[in-house]
Order: C-alpha cells, then structure tokens, then sequence
C-alpha cells in the first residue's frame, strides 16, 4: 500500500500516495476543493455534494470527500459542470433553511454567485426551536443535516446513540426516541454534537440567551428550571 | 450569533483527563467552549462538565470580596456561615494582615506541629509549589497534604513500594493498542469520560478485549467481554486468583520476571492458597470467569491495566493496588505501548500537586522529607539555613483534622478543597473542625467547610489566571487566563507571595525563601530546578501537545509510556499478599455494603458543579439499588428512602436499577443535603493511611416523603 | 398509551431478540400486526430485546411508510396514486372513499383509514387499492362496503406474450405447486447446476450473455464471478424482490405465480457464489408475494431443495425472506442491504461495491427476481440455446409491464428485438377506440418519454440506447391524447419527494423543489425562469445525486423538456 499514486488535478500532475481521497490529493497539490457536511472528525457520507469534481471517464460527477485517487485519474475540480452543480445545490439549499450562521457557506455562495431567491415556491424548513434542557438548544430551521451531530453522538466519538433522524426526504429532521425531549434519552449532554454543528442549529443555551441580550447573571437563574427547591442543609 | 473578541487555549479544570479547551468569550463574558480537533488528549470531544460546565464562575454565590467573620470563633464552639451577613466584607490588606498575624501567633506560641495546609488537587502546580513552600520554608511544617489521600494514595503507596514511582505508567489513549485491558473499581463513563470513549473505540473499531471487574454493572460492562462482579473488598483474593491461576497455567512471561522483577518465589508461594474456589466464596465471582479472565490477560500480547478508586479507597487499598501491579509485573506487561499499570487519576491536576510536593512525606517530586540530602537540597533552593526544613513526615490530610485538639493542630489553611463533603464520617469531621483555633480558607464560594472559616480569601477560578495542570498520564498542559477575575478575585499564587511576604516580615526571618514572581512560569522554573522531571518544562514549549513527564530537558519530547528499560527502583517488586476483609462487614442490622463515588454531571463535594447549570442536570441525590433489594426492602423506584450506618443517616431518592448488584448499593457523595460520607467509614488503610469510601455498611428503610431533603427530582435517560 | 398490554410481545421479542439488530424490521411488522401501530412501549421493548438503540429504532419506524407511529383505523385503504391508476380514476376512488368513510373515527367495521399510496404493482388492475393489505382491482366499479370488507374477488395476474419460457406457470390466477413447477421442467435447472463446479455454472451464465433485468443490465456471470472471488466469509446471495418502479409489476406476477422459479435461481446464485444463505428481500406492500413464497420455501425444503445437502450433494443452502415496509429507495441494492441489517434505507457510498462490500459488510450477488428467474432456464437449455432468442447483444426473453392507456393491460413476454409497436399494439391491443397514441412512460418514474416517433423503435438494450430511451425494468406506461402532461409530471414529481431518502442534498432538496414548481405549473403559472430552474435541477441531481434515484429523477421531466418544451414556457391546454 505504500506505493504511489499518479494522477493529473486541474492540469497539474500530481503525485499522492496510496489510499488518499481525492479532496486530499487535491490539498496535497494546493487545490482546495469546498466542503459543507466533510469534517475531520467524522465519517464521510459524501451526503451534500459540494465537494463533487469531474473525473474523465466518470459517468457522474464524484464526490471527491470519499472517492480515492486512482492510477491515470484526470481530475477538473472547478469545471462548468462542477460549478453548475455546486451553485444549484447552495441555491437549493439557502431556499430550504437559515443559513444566517454559516458564514462558510455564505462565502461559498458568493463565490460560486448563487442566487438566494433562485427558488421562489420553497417551502422553508422552519421547526420552532427546541429548547428541552439546560445545556443546549435546537433550532432545526438552520439544520442542514449535514448528520455530524448524529455521527459523534454514536461510533464517531461518544457512543450514546440519543439521535436519530425522523421523516425522510425533505421531510428528515434530526430526532430523538419519539421525540422526547433531550434529558429523557440517553443523552449525557457532552455537547459533541454543539461542538461539530456548522450553522448555529446546536448552540450552547448560554450564548443563545446572551445573544439576546440577557446579562450573563440573567442567563444564570434562565438556565435554571422551574423546579421548586426545598432545600435544607442536613450537615447543618 | 456572537463573534468572539478572543478565544483562549486552556485546559478543562475537571478531571484527570486533562482535555484541552478553546474557550470563547466576549466582552470578557465567556459564551461558549469548544475543543480543537487534532487535541491528542481527547480530539476534540469534551463531557457535558467541560463543555457546559464552566458557568459556575459567573454564579451569583461568587464570593469576590475577601471576608473576615464577624463574630470571632473559639476553638470548640466554631459555627459554620453560609450566609453573607454574617461575613465583613474587607480590604485584602486586612484580610491578609489578620490571617498572617493569627498564624503568625499560633506558629510562635505553639510552634510547626499546629500549623496545617490543605493544598488543592484543583488548582495548578505553581499554586500547590507555593503553598507547599509557604508552609515549609516559613511555618518549617510537613503537614501538607491534599485530597490525593482521599483518593489514589493507596495506589500511589503500592507503585512506590513495587516500582518506585506512583505515576500512570503508559498513556491513556494507548488503549486502542491493547489487546486486552482489565477494568476495575472505575466508573470511567463517568469519572473519566473521555477515557472511555477511547475504551469504547479500542473494543469497537480496534478489535481490544475488555474485562470488568466491578460491584456495579458500571455502563463499560456494555462493551466488556468478561464482566466480574466482585463484592467490594474481594480485590485481593480475586486479582490473587488470576495470578495463581496464570502461574499455574505457566502464562507467565518468565523472562521478564528473571530479568526485570525480584521476589517472584516468595509472591508465588503466597498464591498458592489464592485458588478460584477460594477466591469464589469470597467475592462472588464465578471460579471459570476467574480463570477466563486469567487466561484473557495472561495470554495477550499486550494487556493493560485501569483502575481507580475502587481499588484504593478501601482499609486494604495497599494490597489491592499490588495484587493488581503483580499481575502486570507476572506477565511482563510494562515497559511497552499498550500495556501499563494505569491508575486513572481522578482530579486535574492530582497528579501536579502530588509533584509539587503538596504531600506531607515529600518534597516536590516525591523527594522524600526524611532524607537529609533532599531536605538539604531545598534548603539552598529556598535561601534556607541548614537544618531548617523539618525533617519529621507530616500529618496526612485525615489525620490533620484527627489532630485538631490542644497541642495539636491549631491552624488550617484550605485552598479550594472541601473536607466537610469529602471526609469520611462527617459527623467526625464536623467535631474536629469546631476544634480548630483559626481558619483561613481560599476559594470561589463559601462550601461547607469555608462556612467554618475565620477568613475567606476570594481566588480567581481556573479561567481567570494562568499556570499548568498536569493530567492523568503525567501530561503538563498550559492553563491560561480567559476572562478577568469578578470584583477583587485573584489568582491564588497572587494571594499566597502575598501572605507570604507579610508572613516572612512578621517572623523575621533574614533571608527570604523568595516571593516575587512576575509569572507562574518563574514559579515553575524554579520548581524544575529541584525536581528532574520538571527540569525541561518551559512554557513556551506546552503547545500545541503537552509533554508528558518525565521532562528531564527543555525540548525534551516528554515520555508517553515508562519503564522501557528499567524501573525507577531498578527492579520492580512483587508483594507477597494475604487476604483482609473490610473494616467493617455486613450484617443483620447493616445488611447491606455502601459504595460511593461520583455522578458525570458533578465533581466531589460540589462547590463547582452545584453552581452550575450542571445541577439542573443531576439535582438530587439517588441511592442505586438493585430490584430484588429493592423489592425485599418494599421500595419502589424513586420512593424516598433512609440510609442509615453506625455512623449516620440521610435520606434520598432510590434509583432502583440493575447496575446495582444485589447487596451492594451506591450513594453518589455531592450532596450536602444528603451527604454521603456522614455514612462512610473513617477506618484507614495502615500504609496508604486512605479510608474505605467505598465498603461501609448501611441498612435501607423506607422514609417518609416529607423526609426528603429536596424535591426537584429530574427524570432521566442516561445510564 | 397506558393499557399496551406488552406480554403480548413477548413471544416477538423471544424469537427475535437473539437475531440482534437485522431482525428490526421483522419485529417491528410483528409488533404492528398485533398492536395495529408501534406504541412507545413497544418500541422500546423491542430496541432493548434486539439490542438497537433506541433512537435509532426510532429513525427506523419513521422511515419506513407503512411503520405507524400513532393508531390507525382497523380498516387500512391505501390508495395507488401513479399515473396508471390515475389514467383509470384513482382520484375518484380517492375521493369516493373519504367521502364515505368516517376517516379514523368510528367504530367496528367502520373504522377506515384511507391514504395515498404510491405504485402498488397492480397497474394491470388500475385503479388499484390495498385493503389491509388485500390487493383490489377495476376499484372504480366496485362498491365502497365491498372494498373495505375485502370481499372483491380479485384477479391475480393478465400475462401474454410471443414466448412463454419465464412466464409458462403463470397467468393461471393461481399459484404454481411444487409438483406443477417439477412437471414443467422445474428443478431441473438446480440439478444440472450441482453437477457442475461453481466456476463452471459462472461461465454458464456469462456466456448466456445474462445481463440484470433491474434497470442496471450488468452482466449477471461477471458480477457472479466478483462475488464468489471476492476475500472474506461468508458470501451471501440477495434477490431484489422490492419492486416498486410505478408501472411495474413483473416479479410480483412472478413471485406470486410462479415461485420456485425465484427459488431455484436464487439456490444456483447461491450455489455459484459459493454464499450459504440467501436473502428474498420483498416489497413491503406485496405480502402476497411473501406468503406465497414462504409457502414455497416450505416445499422447497421438504423436497430437498432447500436445506443441508441439497439433493444428496455437499451443498447446503438456506434462504431468509424479508418483507420491506414502504420505501421505493430500498430497491436501491445498498439501501435494500441496510434495511435487511435494520437500518433506515439509505443507500451506501459505492465504490466499495456489494460483490465485495456487501449484505453486511461480505461479498454479496443481489439479483433481480427476474434476472434470478432467467437462471434456471440458462441452466436447462443452456447458454447456446438461449442465446438464440432475441438479438446478439441483448440475448433472451424480456417481461414487458404495459399499463395506463392500452386495451389489455398486462405482462408480456417476448424475445429482445421486437417492436414497441408490436407490443403496443399486436399484444396489448393498442389504445381504446377513438384514442390516438400521445406518448409512453419508458422505464417508470424514472424513466424518459418516447413519442410516436418512437413507435418503431426495437426493443433491445442497443436499439433502445440508440433511441435515447431506457429499458429500465421494462415498464411502459403508455398515454393518449387526453392526458394532461402535467399531471403526468406532477405525479412522477411527487413520487420522488416522497420516496427521496434525504441523505444527499441534490436529491433530498431537489426532488421537492422540482416538485414545487410542477405543482405551480399545473396550476397554470409559468414563469420564464422555470425552464432553466428545472434543468438546472435536473442536471444537478442527474450529476452529484449519491445513489441512483437522485441521479434519474429528474429523468422523465427532462425528457419532457426535450419534447415538449413549449409546455414550460407557456401554459398548455
């Protein structure tokens, strides 16, 4: 497997060594290829396309996050074809959730000249927010379902499988076990899931309530629930 | 969304773990904590107390003013004070004068015996170095001690006595190189959260074989392959079974035993009565899970070792921990990746403030106090006259509070530890703090035990100063000052230089130990030019990846597992062991064993943790009891029950669940309001001088629902 | 909620429990067939017993259409909502049913819940409903207490054709018996295989010149040969039986007519692959096909076909078979390997490919029923034989499902290298009178038009290719001059936002949007930019989708932009 591996990226011959992807033989030449649900953390699922390249020969675009680069491989990262993708996908995807905390894919969208207003009939993906506990919310309507969330919360990191997807399609949503709310599932609030979310959909319930305007002494007693408190010192 | 003005590398001021941090804040307000991805000691990942649980600082509980009593306390008649108004708030000045004049005055009327410091596993290494040398060097004091005796001191005893250092031998991470790794009296879901994963990721995606050996169906029993449930205090006999049953079965690694080990004849004739039948009717455990298991470690390639306070504190921690190292020692797993001795350490910085000698029989790096060539080598060090550093150990930290009468300890100071939760028999505790002539306490909030102080001194937490942590495998990492410190809080090293600069003028003493330091690091440097390990620690070489001591050089890449070669004592020891039972055992009137220890939302006796949101999470307290106890005893899930010892009683919520095992229930030890360790057993290991947290025995009634001493109760998924 | 009485289960959670994780969706169809939906109590008890957590169990339920979540009535309708029984007044049925149904309300008999449904495989029969899982037929004239008492005699198969080799036992409205299918020739071809070596019932296969009768067309022997060399054990053999391509309904007439015929080419891929047991994973909607094949798989068994030692030699072969539960994606073979391991359906990254990288994680040959069907023949009257009927490269006989606009809808047989014309119209008896030829849907939903000009295109993989049109799994639905083009695209439209699983984002957002503007369409607002919206779309889903029903959605709307395009800038009576 330590054998080399040759192939041509926008032109540029390039030598990479086995096993690499293409997004990483990209990189190796300089080239970088843009991203949204790949991250370093996590198991690649080649799930939103951005990272597609045109491979000669290849009867569809690949996606260059999980594809491995191969022997005589002619690889365009930035063509016609690719770009057209690229920019209907960001198009599709600003028509469909908040993308207001993703300074990342606004970037993207300004390179790649996509149109927000591309899709006039989108129905929006607007669940309320979730607010089930003291640690975190979910505010869905920024979901991209890029899946880290899930991803970290099973095999990729914490091992304790309190997501899940609901509905299919358009329609998949992240959730829980019958939609409970968060303290009632497995979770243990490690927060790995807040800690890969790349649009603000999993965000400390700190920061969400600074962000509207609490002090942080109000985000104190805020944080805290109803519950009454009986509390009596038995040392005392 | 908030866009931070800075975000600041730290490290998590929680377990041993030592995970590394990015905290991010905004107008001096921190909003949100993350961790860097390529962070070779958790990547990335953190538990709900690293993440979320650094919020305790901006509780509106924070003391930030420095306080002095206002009614002044007696020795016996000493009261706790919770409350503000019964605290003047005053200037530091005056806060300090009076806590160097009261132990200025004690220390000339009744000389070093009286004064006594609890150091704190909490904070850095630099606090800890100082506060050790404040009361060395000036009150010439060996009664140092923190809460590494309430914790992993049998553990630390055991690996002096058989290799000659207490340290985790490999790194924690290299468990995916095991083939095999034992686990036991360790909870490590919850107490070493991150460890776990990479347990979990080591049996999931490593093809590693697990073996538990635990009272409680702990959550890793999920991923075990062998799963022995002991009853508590059977260690000995069972971890002496796999090893009579590995030479038996000649699964030994006979080279390394002639090359590496001496007093092999003398330990295997002690294991020769160590049978499975025998070690069955004592723990419990099934004869051929015994011998599986014996032939699983013995057998593998490489084959690690983690354990944690379910082995050390028990009246016979000692001999656990070297029933445990002489099964590493009989199959030649040290001294290579993947293999160990592993005694996961439970507080940040355990293991810093045990190397900077905040232990009553050491100097900083373990260099002992009666020895006259290490007494004389600090001596020079801290501008000392020859014969200056007292040469007696000291009190430990359970013998210090055992002390507290007339003509014996009079002063305490406490930095940021709490004896009133973390003490066994509390009700013991309470007695000897009342006894006590003066106070001084240095912490975030007034805890149970700051409530008994004359003094409180308002320290900065570890977000709001700078130093280093040095985590569970001997990792030195940089802790960094996020946010300031609220109202007059300051870093602790700040207070200590500053008492003891006004200490040293009212004792007069010629030539100054030396307090004038700029930077922590100037506190460290100074440390690792006594202390070899520490010798090439510099700051600036820290980052990105801590190394990891011994770090005998600067630029030294540190060393991830030890004893390649040679063992520190040159060859390691095997101990002949005989079988102790616990302190106390149960019987009709106290049927059943009590274990305690900790919950993953809370840290030990809660001044952080129960200030936090943290406490939204996990509120009260839950006595875990198995269904068929629970059904004998007519108690149902969550119904409100009474625990009771010989030495006292609380009342809490029962979690009926099968992670108990029958007879063996489990009280987790944060709550005040129904504190475990008024129950535990203050009966100490005689070498480890630890208590047997984890084996008293109680009885379990029913109690009233009125009984409870709150009732927010929080429903639940986890575990 | 409170009165779940959960030891009803326990003899579910016995049986599969042990199974672990693959048995989720077997224990989940049980689990409802006692409690009519899956209570949270169940579900859970079900998650510990297998082991699965239970979000996940969660994800699953929810994925899966025909797993409910919350009660249903007793009575359950579904109603097929694609282009074939539209054409023959689904709509009205619809309609008809709601209107005189108290919707999950009322009691006993009464209680009815009705719903849209996609595809259901009875186009022959259009406008065809479900009645707790009961097929019904020619709905529009028959009467609504008749329906929901499931009392509509109802006609199991139409088949024709030139030839009859695959299709010889069916048609009968009956299911072939173990003897009839022996009395045919049947075994014969397992038989013949077991006196050969593996490597040579391969060789047999690729020199037939066997190419999958799914939509894909690889050729069957070379993907055989892949499996059996592929490192790692165990193989395994899977039959895609989850047909759900709108138009289609091909392996149903097969699996419910004749199935020892699926059997025996299941047991020879099994026998070449050298796999020990074989996986029949059926459409969740076909439980007829089901129990008739379990049925047969009974009798294979006790004849000897099945089992240890496979008529008296070494081999020895085992075959499970699962039901799908309403997802079109799981006929995707990576998505059908999910469910099977009781996952959601959503198809994996390819490459690594099933050959090597398959029905959990080993080397697995997933094989169309009528691929599957093809085996037994090949092995009988051998590769030369059968090379002699259709054309040089499209070897053998074809099944034709010809539904919507035609006089006999039904299955047809013929050899590779006949006309569309002659199917159209010498077999399915062409359009009703009166009706001009408009257009046909090739190859289902996801399919392209072909227009008159198409009329004599030869049915053959090269002809077809040449002719821009796919075969797909040789659906035709065929249109006349009084259907509306959009309604046609809406429905398809809808069919993928629907059936999209949402993993990749082309598919997952670009079936809805396409959908969106279609419906805008239909309602007769056209917008300049639509045309370039849709075939960016279109594009786009076609280029980067991960799996195959993203990369042919847009397919047929595509194709309707190529010949009819003035119907996306102006509105078209």
């Amino acid at each position: 497997m330590d054998e080399s591996i040759k192939l041509t990226i926008d032109g540029q011959p390039v030598t990479v060594p086995a096993g690499v992807t293409l997004l990483q033989a990209a990189e190796m030449a300089g080239i970088t290829i843009p991203t949204i649900c790949y991250h370093v953390a996590t198991t690649s699922n080649a799930l939103c396309r951005i990272c597609v390249v045109e491979v000669e020969g290849a009867r569809t675009l690949v996606p260059s996050c999980v594809a491995k680069a191969a022997d005589g491989m002619v690889v365009h990262t930035d063509s016609e074809r690719v770009r057209l993708s690229r920019r209907t996908i960001l198009e599709m995807l600003v028509s469909s959730v908040d993308l207001s905390e993703a300074p990342e894919i606004q970037t993207m969208m300004a390179e790649y000249q996509a149109d927000p207003q591309r899709f006039p009939d989108a129905e929006r993906r607007e669940p309320p927010v979730l607010d089930d506990n003291p640690m975190y919310i979910r505010d869905y309507a920024k979901c991209i379902l890029c899946w880290r969330c899930v991803q970290v919360c099973a095999e990729d990191a914490q091992y304790t499988f309190a997501l899940n997807f609901s509905g299919r399609g358009y329609e998949t949503q992240i959730g829980t076990f019958y939609d409970h709310p968060m303290p009632e599932t497995t979770c243990v609030f490690c927060g790995q899931c807040v800690g890969v979310c790349p649009t603000g959909a999993l965000k400390p319930k700190r920061e969400w309530l600074l962000e509207q305007g609490y002090s942080p002494d109000e985000v104190m007693e805020l944080t805290r629930t109803d519950r009454r408190r009986r509390r009596r010192d038995s040392i005392e | 969304m908030i866009q931070p003005d800075r975000i600041v590398s730290t490290t998590c001021p929680y377990c041993g773990v030592g995970c590394n941090l990015r905290v991010h804040v905004r107008d001096n307000t921190i909003y949100r904590v993350t961790s860097p991805f390529d962070a070779v000691v958790n990547k990335g990942n953190l538990c709900v107390k690293g993440r979320f649980g650094y919020d305790f600082i901006y509780h509106k509980k924070r003391i930030t003013t420095p306080l002095i009593r206002k009614v002044p306390q007696k020795p016996g008649q000493r009261t706790q004070a919770f409350d503000r108004s019964e605290w003047r708030e005053v200037s530091w000045d005056e806060a300090l004068d009076y806590t160097a004049d009261r132990m200025v005055e004690i220390y000339q009327r009744d000389g070093s015996h009286a004064m006594a410091v609890y150091c704190c596993a909490k904070a850095t290494n630099e606090d800890n170095y100082l506060l050790q040398k404040l009361f060395r060097a000036l009150f010439r004091t060996n009664n140092v001690d923190h809460c590494t005796r309430l914790c992993h001191a049998a553990s630390v005893v055991a690996l002096q006595m058989a290799i000659g250092s207490a340290a985790m031998s490999n790194t924690a991470s290299e468990v995916i190189l095991s083939d095999v790794f034992l686990l036991t009296g360790s909870n490590t879901t919850e107490n070493h959260p991150i460890i776990s994963l990479q347990m979990k990721a080591a049996v999931e995606k490593h093809g590693a074989k697990l073996i538990v050996v635990d009272p409680r169906r702990i959550e890793m029993v999920n991923w075990a392959t062998l799963y022995l449930p002991m009853k508590p205090g059977s260690d000995v006999p069972l971890f002496s079974a796999m090893a009579h049953v590995i030479i038996k079965e000649g699964l030994m690694d006979r080279e390394f035993i002639e090359q590496r080990t001496e007093n092999f004849e003398a330990f295997a004739q002690s294991m020769e009565k160590f049978t499975p039948e025998y070690a069955e009717q004592i723990s419990g455990v099934n004869r051929n899970l015994i011998i599986d298991a014996a032939r699983m470690y013995g057998s593998a390639e490489r084959a690690a070792i983690f354990w944690a306070l379910g082995i050390a504190e028990s009246t016979h921690g000692t001999a656990n921990a070297l029933s445990l190292i002489n099964l590493a020692l009989l199959t030649g797993n040290l001294g290579k990746p993947g293999t160990g001795l592993n005694p996961l350490r439970g507080q940040n910085n355990v293991q810093g403030a045990s190397d900077s000698g905040a232990m009553p029989w050491h100097y900083p790096g373990y260099q002992e106090v009666d020895v006259e060539e290490n007494a004389r080598r600090w001596e020079e060090l801290w501008n000392i006259e020859p014969g200056g550093l007292n040469r007696e150990r000291g009190l430990t930290t359970t013998e210090i509070l055992g002390a507290a009468h007339p003509g014996g300890v009079r002063s305490l100071y406490i930095m940021g530890e709490n004896p009133m939760m973390s003490e066994p028999n509390l009700n013991a505790t309470r007695k000897h703090m009342e006894n006590l002539e003066f106070i001084a306490v240095q912490d975030l909030f007034i805890n149970e035990s700051g409530a008994f102080g004359d003094v409180f001194l308002p320290a900065a937490a570890a977000f709001e100063k700078d130093g280093t942590f040095t985590n569970t495998d001997r990792r030195v990492q940089r802790v960094r000052k996020a946010v300031d410190p609220p109202g007059q809080a300051r870093p602790d090293w700040e207070i200590i230089c500053d008492l003891a600069a006004r200490i040293e003028a009212r004792l007069g003493r010629p030539n100054s130990a030396f307090w004038a330091y700029r930077h922590p690091e100037e506190i460290m440097l100074e440390m690792g030019r006594a202390v070899p390990a520490y010798a090439g620690v510099r700051y600036e070489h820290l980052e990105p990846v801590g190394p990891q001591t011994p770090v005998p050089t600067p630029g030294h890449p540190g060393s991830p597992y030890l004893y390649a070669d040679t063992f520190p004592r040159g060859r390691a020891k095997f101990h002949p062991l005989e079988y102790v039972p616990n302190a106390e055992m149960p019987d009709d009137e106290y049927p059943l064993v009590l274990s305690t220890g900790r919950v993953l939302e809370h840290w030990h006796g809660g001044t952080m943790t129960r200030n936090s949101s943290l406490d939204e999470l996990h509120p009260v307290a839950l006595l875990d009891i198995h269904p068929e106890d629970a059904e004998r005893l007519g108690i149902c899930h969550l119904d409100p029950v009474r625990i009771t010892s010989r030495r006292g009683s609380v009342v809490a919520r029962a979690k009926v669940t099968e992670k108990a095992n029958v007879g063996v229930v489990f009280l987790p030890f944060h709550y005040r309001e129904a504190a475990a360790n008024l129950l535990t057993n203050d009966a100490l290991d005689p070498q480890a001088k630890i208590p047997e947290y984890k084996a008293g025995v109680v009885r379990v009634t029913k109690a009233r629902w009125e009984e409870l001493p709150t009732d927010d109760y929080q429903p639940r998924g986890r575990y | 909620m409170t009165d779940i009485d959960l030891s009803l289960l326990t003899p579910v959670l016995e049986k599969y429990g042990p199974q672990g994780r693959t048995a989720l969706l077997p224990a989940l169809h049980a689990a409802q067939d006692i409690y009519g939906y899956i209570p949270e109590p169940v579900a859970a008890s079900i998650g510990m017993a297998l082991n699965v957590p239970l979000a996940d169990v969660y994800g699953v339920i929810d994925f899966y259409a025909m797993f409910y979540r919350a009660p249903v009535g007793e009575t359950h309708i579904h109603v097929c909502n694609d282009p074939a029984c539209a054409f023959a007044g689904a709509d009205s049925v619809f309609k008809r049913m709601t209107q005189t149904s108290t919707i999950n309300g009322g009691t006993g008999e009464m209680r009815v819940t009705v719903e849209l449904a996609p595809c259901l495989g009875l186009c022959e029969h259009a406008p065809a409903v479900l009645v707790q899982e009961k097929p019904a037929g020619r709905t529009q004239v028959q009467s609504w207490k008749d329906l929901v008492r499931g009392s509509i005699p109802h006609q199991r198969s139409i088949v024709g054709g030139d030839i009859r080799l695959l299709t010889r036992n069916c048609g009968k409205n009956r299911t072939t018996s173990l003897e009839e299918y022996e009395d045919s020739g049947g075994y014969a071809g397992l038989r013949k295989a077991l006196s050969l070596s593996p490597a040579e019932v391969i060789a047999e296969v690729k020199a037939s010149g066997l190419v999958g009768r799914g939509g894909a067309a690889f050729p069957t022997g070379v993907k055989w040969e892949a499996t059996a060399s592929a490192p790692g054990d165990p193989h395994y053999v899977v039959c895609n039986a989850d047909e759900a391509e709108p138009g289609t309904f091909k392996d149903r007439v097969m699996m419910e007519d004749d199935p020892h015929r699926v059997l025996e080419g299941l047991i020879i891929a099994g026998y070449a692959v050298g796999a020990r047991k074989g996986y029949i994973y059926v459409r969740g909607e076909y439980i007829q096909a089901y129990h008739t094949l379990e049925e047969a798989q009974e009798e294979a068994e006790a004849a000897g076909y099945l089992g240890e030692n496979i008529l008296g030699t070494d081999y020895s072969f085992e075959i499970e078979i699962r039901r799908g539960a309403g997802a079109y994606i799981c006929g995707e073979e990576t998505a059908l390997f999910e469910s099977i391991e009781g996952k959601r359906g959503f198809p994996r990254v390819k490459p690594p490919f099933p050959t090597t990288h398959g029905l959990f994680g080993q080397p697995t040959a997933i094989n169309n029923v009528e691929t599957l069907a093809n085996v037994p023949l090949i092995m009988t009257i051998g590769a030369e034989a059968y090379r002699q009927m259709g054309t040089e490269k499209s070897p053998g006989p074809k099944l034709f499902c010809l539904s919507g606009d035609v006089v006999r809808p039904g299955l047809y047989e013929v050899p590779f290298g006949v006309t569309f014309r002659h199917l159209l119209f010498d077999l399915a008896g062409g359009l009703r009178p009166g009706r001009e030829f408009r257009g046909a849907l090739f190859g289902g939903a996801a399919g392209a038009f072909a227009t008159p000009d198409h009329l004599d295109v030869v049915l053959s993989f090269e002809n077809l290719r040449a002719a821009g049109l796919p075969l797909g799994s040789g659906v035709i639905t065929v249109f006349d001059d009084t259907r509306d083009l959009y309604d046609i695209l809406l429905r398809l439209s809808r069919f993928f936002a629907e059936e999209s699983c949402g993993k990749c984002y082309p598919c997952q957002i670009g079936t809805q949007r396409q959908h969106e503007i279609l419906v805008r369409m239909a309602g007769g607002d056209i917008r300049p930019e639509d045309y370039q919206r849709l075939t960016d779309i279109g594009r786009t889903m076609t280029d980067s989708s991960l799996c195959g029903l993203g990369q042919t959605a847009a397919s047929a709307v595509l194709s309707a932009m190529k010949y009819w395009p003035q119907y996306f800038t102006t509105r078209q009576a």
